[in-house]
């Protein structure tokens, strides 16, 4: 179902009703039945795998849970018992070598299971093209045809991080599998994250009797139709232009290239956060708090801040449950004395940096897609972010002789320019082959259709002027809620406090903006949410 | 309490001004049919009419372009109304037929079969203007869930802003002229064109791997069938005399052999051009697709004819009060013909 | 406590480690400082620090980061 369909909101208004009416103790219990509704929807079988991911995990963290329980019941024991003092220890030593290895393969068979199963899923095909490619003509593998999961991509990851957080005890073990079951399957979740912790939705209401707020549904209400604003007027218009683009790479070469470039950008903004809003504020609408996943990205000024502020919970994931796990496992211990002996301290220990950052953004290109181009994304990100920490000195060395050249207009220009990076980057999202990506990045510079670009052939892309101005001020609208929200708070507090009669005529000019140029219905395709096919 | 009522009346009052604001968007943002592509007005001008009809034609643009209803009445007596409307599918023309005998009861049903060759609505657009116009009714949702393509939504037909809300780029004069009132545009839902252009060689039809109907083609055929006979209503088929798309020979035998087993009339117009007295040099103004006025006024002097014999059809030039509605029907008609003369330079 | 110090001002010397908190919540700290300042804990003072101690509470100030370090001590 798609976020922007008839039958979406008809369900949301539907589910928020009942869920209003029930009794507070079984709220949660009808998330879960609208959810599992919701996922059978995308196709009944599919279910059998969010099922399993979910028993499992649900059983491995139980089971984690267990082995902490009797290791500190065990060792009180042997703390109690009346052995010889060497006979203890060395029992307490071999107890505590078989638990933490019962432990270690309780992890690792959990874990592996799962990402198998979205391995195989969503990469097989993939890795068969690799070996095509290998093989070579008339000895091809055919490809499988597996339907991809709903959401595989995400929930996989929240099933996964909720096992780490019970094994560090940062939570404890939740013993009602259907709840467990509701936090993996959260219908606004499983369409594109965010990718939420166990503790975080807890403390959200996810499973507390919500009663019913004016403020929640109307403020939940007021953000999905921002999301739908997002991704109707703007994102979806501009989709036409980009997907012709995109669609004919020996017609569209040099200056489409930039044109796809920020155009793409934007898509990419006003369809992933817009969705996000729907998602947030569909659970706002039933009193529960998801985290946020954007901070206004095109705000930062480096693209190390960048990344702090786009697709916030899947860095926080791959930081927390990759990049220190790695930085700090035993390997990149040994890498780090071995390469602090042979290259010195200074660069011997910023190689645990770099090899764990390699290795999670290598993972994190790997995750946004099954093909080259976004693992090269994925790298081309952790190169720069590199460098960048290489040139830190530089630049404070800079700003040290030069103190004039701060303040507000370098500010800016550090925003300009970490969109254009941006901007560049988001190219490998486009294109599948990364020669045609190179080849197509060269013709930047040698094909010279700037010209015919500007006198006519942007107007010959599937936007007409009157979208290419609608687009416009749809952007204004939003760098204006952008800039409120970043220096002042909630736009939506803000209006709250206006007098009714501004209240109703922003929130109902909203709404007949949305009805009136939104791009849907004959005549426009219903474009899936990039983020949809994870 | 106070604060309570306060609230309750100001929220009534704040939806009932939206509602009707965007109910006055709607009806601004709807195609109002009166120029260029007029067709869409077709089927809503029906409820107009008085409702007294001896025969009803229903089908699509080989009825509405083919049979002139004034001649009709002129030299027959017989009160008669097209209810076409453009590429009118056949589960389409089952609908509308059903919803005209809520409000009447004719003699003879006239049905051109051409559409039984389409088992599935082609066009969305085509649907829009055969659906659009009807009242609400269970004759409206069938006709909207027999029709509806994939993309659509059945949603899209209760609030029509949700199609046509991207029209606000396209707004005319027009369109703030007829919101609230209509120009016809047919004449008893004939479709009038007074200008010629000869049929050249109009190709024969390449042949088909199939020449089957679709299933639910003549299961529709069949729902026409037993509506009409349910209601004591007489049911011809034909196939007006267009020469394109082509009629293929094996679509008109089954259309033969089905007539034939149901006891029904079915003239094929093609085959007796001569009889009729047409000529395609001047009875058509598309080369061969449609009749123009020339060509409608001869085949309704046939069909006029041929209905008053085959199923007795009362003369009713007595009437009074149907003649005082129809010498007005005829002035506007004839104003219609000196109108459009003028338009195509014709003497 | 000394050669902990140490170590932070070796990696930020514009910071005051002995009186700044929020070395996390305010930013001062990024992921990547915390992988380098965990792999020169880790040989200091010869302890494994596991990811499950990287929590903002561990790290927000030189005297957490210290009691952290004891506690893996302690569980030797």
């Amino acid at each position: 179902m798609l976020f922007t369909s008839y039958s979406f909101i008809g369900f949301v208004l539907l589910l928020a009703l009942v869920y209003y009416l029930a009794p507070g103790r079984h709220q949660w219990k009808l998330l879960l039945l609208g959810s599992l509704l919701f996922y059978a929807f995308s196709g009944p079988w599919n279910l059998l795998y969010i099922l399993t991911t979910s028993l499992t995990v649900w059983g491995g963290a139980l089971a984690v849970e267990k082995n902490y329980a009797d290791k500190k019941a065990r060792l009180k024991e042997l703390k109690k018992a009346d052995l010889p003092p060497d006979q203890k220890k060395a029992k307490t030593a071999a107890f505590k070598k078989k638990q933490a290895a019962d432990l270690k393969r309780i992890m690792v068979l959990t874990i592996v299971f799962n990402l198998l199963i979205l391995a195989v899923v969503k990469y097989t095909n993939f890795l068969i093209s690799n070996i095509n490619g290998v093989l070579g003509e008339g000895r091809q593998l055919s490809l499988l045809s597996i339907a991809l999961p709903m959401g595989i991509s995400f929930y996989t990851l929240q099933a996964i991080g909720y096992l780490v957080d019970v094994h560090r005890e940062v939570i404890p073990a939740e013993k009602n599998y259907f709840k467990f079951l509701l936090f993996i399957s959260f219908f606004p979740l499983v369409i594109q994250g965010p990718i939420c912790r166990f503790g975080e939705v807890t403390e959200g209401r996810l499973f507390a009797e919500n009663r019913f707020s004016w403020k929640n549904v109307s403020f939940g209400l007021e953000r999905i139709l921002w999301g739908f604003f997002k991704k109707l007027v703007i994102a979806d218009r501009i989709s036409a232009a980009v997907n012709t683009v995109i669609g004919d790479t020996s017609t569209y070469r040099g200056a489409y290239i930039l044109f796809l470039m920020l155009m793409y950008t934007i898509e990419l903004y006003a369809d992933f956060t817009g969705g996000i809003d729907i998602t947030i504020g569909v659970a706002e609408m039933l009193g529960i708090t998801l985290p946020e996943n954007f901070k206004r990205p095109y705000f930062s000024q480096s693209l190390k801040e960048y990344w702090r502020r786009w697709h916030i919970s899947m860095c926080e994931w791959f930081r927390n449950y990759l990049f220190y796990p790695v930085s700090t496992s035993k390997p990149i211990r040994e890498l780090t004395k071995f390469s602090k002996a042979r290259l010195g301290k200074d660069l011997g220990r910023r190689i645990p940096v770099y090899v764990s950052s390699f290795v999670v953004w290598f993972a994190t290109g790997v995750w946004h897609g099954a093909s080259w181009n976004f693992i090269v994304w994925g790298l081309l990100n952790w190169a720069v972010l590199m460098i960048s920490e290489e040139l830190e000195p530089l630049y404070a060395g800079f700003h040290k002789r030069f103190p004039g050249a701060s303040g507000p207009a370098y500010s800016v220009f550090c925003m300009i320019r970490t969109f254009l990076l941006v901007c560049f980057m988001n190219l490998f999202d486009c294109y599948a082959k990364i020669g045609e990506i190179l080849s197509l990045l060269g013709s930047v510079f040698t094909v010279h259709n700037y010209g015919a670009f500007f006198s006519g052939g942007v107007m010959e892309l599937g936007m007409s002027g009157t979208d290419y101005a609608v687009t416009g001020l749809g952007i204004l609208v939003l760098l204006a809620v952008s800039i409120y929200e970043e220096r002042k708070g909630s736009v939506r507090e803000m209006i709250a406090e206006r007098p009714y009669i501004v209240r109703t005529l922003v929130w109902t000019g909203l709404f007949v903006a949305v009805l009136l140029i939104g791009a849907y219905g004959a005549g426009y395709d219903a474009s899936q949410f990039i983020y949809n096919r994870f | 309490m106070k604060k309570r009522s306060g609230i309750i009346i100001r929220t009534v009052i704040t939806l009932a001004v939206i509602i009707t604001g965007l109910a006055l968007l709607q009806r601004l943002l709807m195609p109002k049919y009166v120029d260029g592509i007029v067709e869409g007005a077709f089927v809503k001008e029906y409820y107009s009419e008085e409702k007294d009809h001896d025969v009803l034609f229903i089908g699509d643009c080989e009825v509405y372009e083919n049979f002139s209803p004034k001649v009709l009445w002129e030299k027959y007596g017989i009160n008669s109304y097209i209810r076409g409307s453009a590429e009118q599918y056949i589960f389409q023309s089952y609908y509308l037929l059903e919803d005209a005998l809520r409000y009447e009861t004719p003699k003879v049903v006239v049905f051109n079969i051409q559409s039984l060759q389409f088992n599935e609505a082609q066009s969305e657009a085509y649907n829009r203007m055969s659906i659009e116009g009807m009242r609400w009714s269970p004759s409206k949702v069938g006709c909207i869930l027999a029709s509806m393509k994939e993309d659509e939504h059945f949603i899209e037909y209760v609030f029509p802003i949700l199609r046509y809300h991207s029209r606000w780029k396209e707004l005319k004069s027009t369109d703030f002229e007829y919101m609230f009132k209509t120009k016809p545009v047919t004449f008893n839902g004939y479709y009038m064109r007074v200008d010629a252009r000869p049929a050249e060689n109009v190709p024969k039809g390449k042949p088909l791997g199939d020449y089957s109907f679709g299933e639910n083609a003549w299961k529709y055929l069949d729902k026409i069938r037993d509506l009409c006979a349910k209601k004591g209503i007489d049911l011809l088929l034909i196939k007006a005399p267009s020469l394109y798309p082509y009629w293929y020979d094996e679509w008109n035998e089954q259309c033969e052999e089905y007539a034939r087993e149901n006891g029904l009339n079915y003239i094929n117009f093609l085959g007796i051009t001569d009889e009729v007295g047409l000529d395609y040099n001047t009875d058509t103004y598309d080369g061969g697709l449609h009749m123009n006025l020339s060509g409608a006024e001869k085949l309704a002097d046939y069909l006029g004819a041929y209905l008053q014999k085959e199923y007795g059809l009362e003369d009713r030039r007595s009437d009074a009060h149907l003649s005082e509605v129809w010498k007005e029907k005829a002035a506007a008609y004839d104003a219609e013909i000196e109108r459009q003369k003028e338009l195509y330079g014709i003497e | 406590m000394e050669e902990l110090l140490e170590i932070l001002e070796d990696l930020h010397p514009e910071i005051d480690f002995e009186t700044t908190e929020n070395l996390i919540t305010d930013g001062i700290l990024d992921s990547l400082d915390i992988v380098t300042l965990v792999s020169e804990i880790s040989e200091n003072f010869d302890i494994a620090v596991s990811a499950k101690y990287i929590t903002p509470a561990n790290f927000n100030s030189a005297q957490a980061i210290y009691e952290m370090i004891e506690t893996i001590q302690a569980e030797g």
